[in-house]
């Protein structure tokens, strides 16, 4: 498997008024193409900082962030929030467009992946609608479906389903695992549920509190396609708690 | 029947919400309050017989209306103060808008700016428009001129207060999209400031009407301004009154007009389930 990406030595200090900041430290980690990599810390730690730096929205202070493409090749790369950050004046067909249009791609051909986008998500209903109109878990999938409609190389989550009720939260991250079954990218996702990280991911990285490094790592070999069910797995336990005394 | 207001503008004045409160009654309210003044003046000047040249009757105003309408003469003169109040508007809103942007996303060039700005303010606008007159001359381009510049400073903030307003994590999105600076500008930047920009629009809509008017009253020769000066000169009231109600029809439309774009651009705003 070639590296699709990989951060070395990487740090990030803000300048703050009450002075330095050290969000994140020393973290080095590669992600194989197609790699489903969860990241797990208490909240508070540069999780999202380093979400952040991978997606070249923040430069870092240290350390470099290099993607296995052609040199001088942008890797294409979605985003998704913990808040959903829908445009309220678009639709949610028009939302789920948008990095359509910005690519320039032609209307009939945008049209027909989001239809199709919005069928996967089960929103067909909602085309129409406005963001204010929807729930909280129909407006995450809304931010999902722009997230894939790209088919970008590298997805980065953060914490995408955090302001969502547990059960929304279970129904969703299997919903998501269905997605990225049908479409393999490569995705970095930041959560705080441990069942959550491993129904997802092929590997576990445990961030500590601030300034956030590594301090563990687990590959998670349970196979795939994974279910709902796969939680309650003897297997999956075994691992939960594996995971959790490393968090310890 | 109470209409729920779209979108009530902080910056608004008194004055403006008045005019709100006017258009949110929908009908007959108005109709009943119009009917009730309407009644009042006439029975006053029934009853008080005052001269014609202080107070003339409904009546005689609105046979003014009708004769200065028949011989085209209210038409020719405020189809000249609209096309003022129009061109200063857009010529105001135009440059205002387009520095407001540069101003919202440098500060640098907003601390540069601001005293200027902020001085300009404090010259009323009445006290220079005789000097714009005899630089410009007596034509439309002064009148053009005066309410481009009253409209100017209050779309100027309204401008500033709308880009600056665009929501931080919607700009990380479009930079993690790797959006263009124009299609932050069309897709982002200009949706998300419009409903502010309406609203600067239409208070601008109203303070241009009062621009063109007060040019007019400095010099000129045609205009509903020249006309409130011939009636005056000539103790011709009722002209006055008929002036006087064309300019309010006018600045109400304009006001109306800009609600009705405000609207329409922010119809997800009201969109409940």
């Amino acid at each position: 498997m070639t590296q699709f990406l990989e951060v070395d030595h990487l740090g990030m200090t803000f300048n703050g008024a009450e002075g330095e900041l050290m969000a994140v430290q020393d973290v080095s980690f590669t992600l194989a193409e197609q790699e489903f990599l969860c990241v797990l810390g208490p909240s508070g730690s540069g999780k999202s900082t380093l979400l952040r730096l991978i997606a070249g929205l923040i430069k870092p202070t240290a350390g470099s962030i290099q993607f296995g493409c052609l040199p001088g090749e942008q890797p294409s790369i979605s985003l998704v929030f913990q808040q959903t950050n829908l445009m309220p004046w678009r639709t949610v067909m028009q939302n789920i467009l948008l990095p359509l249009e910005l690519q320039g791609i032609d209307r009939d051909q945008a049209l027909e992946r989001a239809n199709a986008m919005i069928h996967l998500v089960g929103l067909e209903e909602f085309a129409q609608a406005w963001p204010s109109e929807l729930s909280g878990g129909m407006a995450q999938r809304v931010a999902i479906a722009r997230a894939f409609i790209a088919e970008p190389d590298l997805l980065l989550l953060d914490e995408p389903f955090g302001s969502l009720d547990a059960l929304t939260r279970e129904r969703m991250g299997a919903e998501l695992l269905n997605i990225w079954q049908s479409q393999r990218t490569a995705v970095i996702m930041v959560t705080h549920s441990i069942s959550e990280a491993l129904l997802l991911s092929d590997r576990v990285m445990v961030f500590s509190p601030r300034p956030a490094t590594i301090v563990a790592e687990m590959k998670v070999d349970l196979p795939r396609p994974r279910q709902e069910e796969t939680r309650y797995d003897p297997e999956f336990l075994k691992y939960a708690k594996l995971l959790r005394q490393a968090i310890k | 029947m109470i209409k729920q207001p779209v979108s009530e503008h902080k910056s608004s004045g008194k004055r403006h919400k008045t005019l709100e409160k006017l258009a949110r009654y929908n009908g007959w309210l108005v109709v009943v309050s119009i009917l009730l003044v309407l009644a009042v003046w006439s029975l006053g000047v029934q009853w008080g017989k005052p001269p014609a040249f202080l107070l003339p009757s409904p009546q005689a105003v609105w046979d003014k209306f009708v004769s200065t309408l028949a011989d085209g003469s209210l038409l020719r003169h405020a189809s000249v103060t609209f096309f003022e109040v129009l061109a200063g508007l857009f010529f105001g809103s135009l440059l205002a808008t387009c520095l407001g942007y540069f101003l919202a996303k440098s500060s640098t060039l907003e601390k540069l700016l601001s005293p200027y700005l902020v001085a300009s303010q404090a010259i009323p606008l009445v006290a220079i428009a005789p000097l714009l007159i005899i630089w410009f001359g007596p034509g439309i381009s002064s009148k053009i001129l005066i309410c481009a510049l009253i409209v100017f400073f209050p779309v100027l903030v309204n401008t500033i207060i709308g880009f600056r307003g665009v929501p931080e994590n919607l700009r990380d999105l479009m930079v993690s999209m790797r959006a263009t600076r124009w299609q932050k500008l069309r897709l982002l930047e200009i949706p998300a400031a419009l409903p502010i920009l309406f609203g600067g629009l239409r208070i601008g809509a109203t303070l241009s009407v009062i621009g063109a008017v007060v040019g007019e009253f400095v010099g000129s020769d045609k205009g509903l301004g020249f006309l409130i000066n011939v009636g005056r000169g000539q103790f011709d009231t009722a002209l006055v009154f008929v002036a006087i109600f064309t300019l309010i029809f006018m600045a109400l439309s304009l006001y109306g007009l800009a609600m009705l774009a405000e609207k329409r651009s922010t119809r997800w705003k009201t969109a409940h389930h």
